[in-house]
């Protein structure tokens, strides 16, 4: 038997069809369960270290709830909404899946000017990531899910260019899906930053 | 690498379209469920309905957990159908791990009171 024989039995020497994009989908969830891995890290260490607060000020001096009850709702918003817009592309309608993204993005922008106005009024109370290790938690925690909203605004404005540009192409569908999975992921981790972190932390 | 000439403008393509079909009855089940589930734990803890905090801890908890699932089906699509199941079987691995990260930080740090050193005058009674 050839080599070349041998080789042909045990290795797929003839490219098949793969269509452009076809796993684009399973890699991206891959990616957000890895990124679910980041943020059980960061719960993991706020419950450690959320009870010592160096004689210094505590969640129940600190967390103002009808606020995050504010944030919350319009991290929901911005998910419904995404729904829309999902929906929208399925109906091959451009215009609207260009506009629901906007109401979302500005959602999103609402999210994040509410979670910075609350981290700057909590740095001027000199409760800032320095004072305790509660604190340090508390911000490493919820400033990385503000940041992830961050890109995802980024992301969307892309998206919405190139929407722009090129229209409802496959590609940009599949751009739009992943968006959407990241996004309601986002809208996933923070019923554990509200729960756990607010919430509990009232509780306590 | 393979033929791209035709991935181009199917924008309703059976062989590459979005992997999932959303519905305007879905999401729109999902707000309302979400919108329910978030407000009942806020209004727990803000108006103090239940006196004992270990109670209304474990309460707002079942509610963060159920609302995850409500996300899950409504807003992410899961179901064991996409992606031949390989979503949800990444999903249960990830929860498997992240299981053992919390279950495991949690054991481990607060029962290290019970390995210390027997030097400190407090280490009675610990652990």
């Amino acid at each position: 038997m050839s080599t070349a024989e041998l080789t042909g039995r045990y290795y797929d020497l003839h490219e098949h069809d793969h269509p452009e994009g076809a796993s684009t989908a399973l890699g991206f969830w891959l990616y957000l369960m890895s990124d679910c891995l980041i943020f059980a890290m960061l719960f993991a260490t706020f419950a450690v270290l959320g009870g010592n607060y160096a004689a210094g000020p505590g969640p129940k001096d600190l967390f103002d709830l009808p606020l995050v009850a504010v944030n919350t709702s319009m991290l929901l918003f911005s998910s419904i909404t995404y729904g829309f817009a999902m929906i929208a592309m399925q109906n091959g309608k451009l215009r609207q899946t260009q506009a629901w993204p906007i109401v979302t993005g500005l959602f999103g922008l609402a999210f994040l000017g509410i979670e910075l106005t609350e981290f700057r009024h909590l740095i001027e109370e000199g409760a800032g990531p320095q004072r305790s290790a509660f604190l340090s938690a508390f911000f490493t925690l919820v400033g990385t899910h503000g940041c992830h909203v961050t890109f995802g605004i980024i992301w969307l404005t892309t998206l919405l260019v190139q929407l722009g540009k090129h229209g409802l192409t496959a590609a940009n569908q599949r751009r739009l899906m992943c968006l959407s999975l990241f996004w309601h992921f986002l809208d996933v981790v923070w019923i554990g930053v509200f729960t756990f972190v607010y919430l509990m932390g009232v509780l306590r | 690498m393979a033929d791209h000439s035709h991935a181009d403008d199917h924008g309703h393509g059976h062989d590459h379209g979005p992997a999932f079909h959303a519905s305007f009855r879905d999401y729109a089940t999902g707000f309302i469920l979400s919108v329910i589930l978030t407000a009942i734990p806020f209004w727990l803890v803000m108006s103090g309905a239940i006196a004992d905090k270990q109670i209304a801890a474990i309460v707002i908890t079942a509610f963060a957990a159920v609302q995850i699932v409500v996300h899950m089906i409504y807003f992410l699509h899961m179901s064991g159908k996409i992606e031949g199941g390989w979503n949800l079987m990444a999903m249960l691995f990830t929860l498997l791990l992240v299981a053992i990260v919390l279950s495991g930080t949690l054991w481990v740090m607060f029962h290290l009171n019970a390995n210390m050193m027997p030097t400190m005058p407090k280490a009675d009674g610990m652990g």
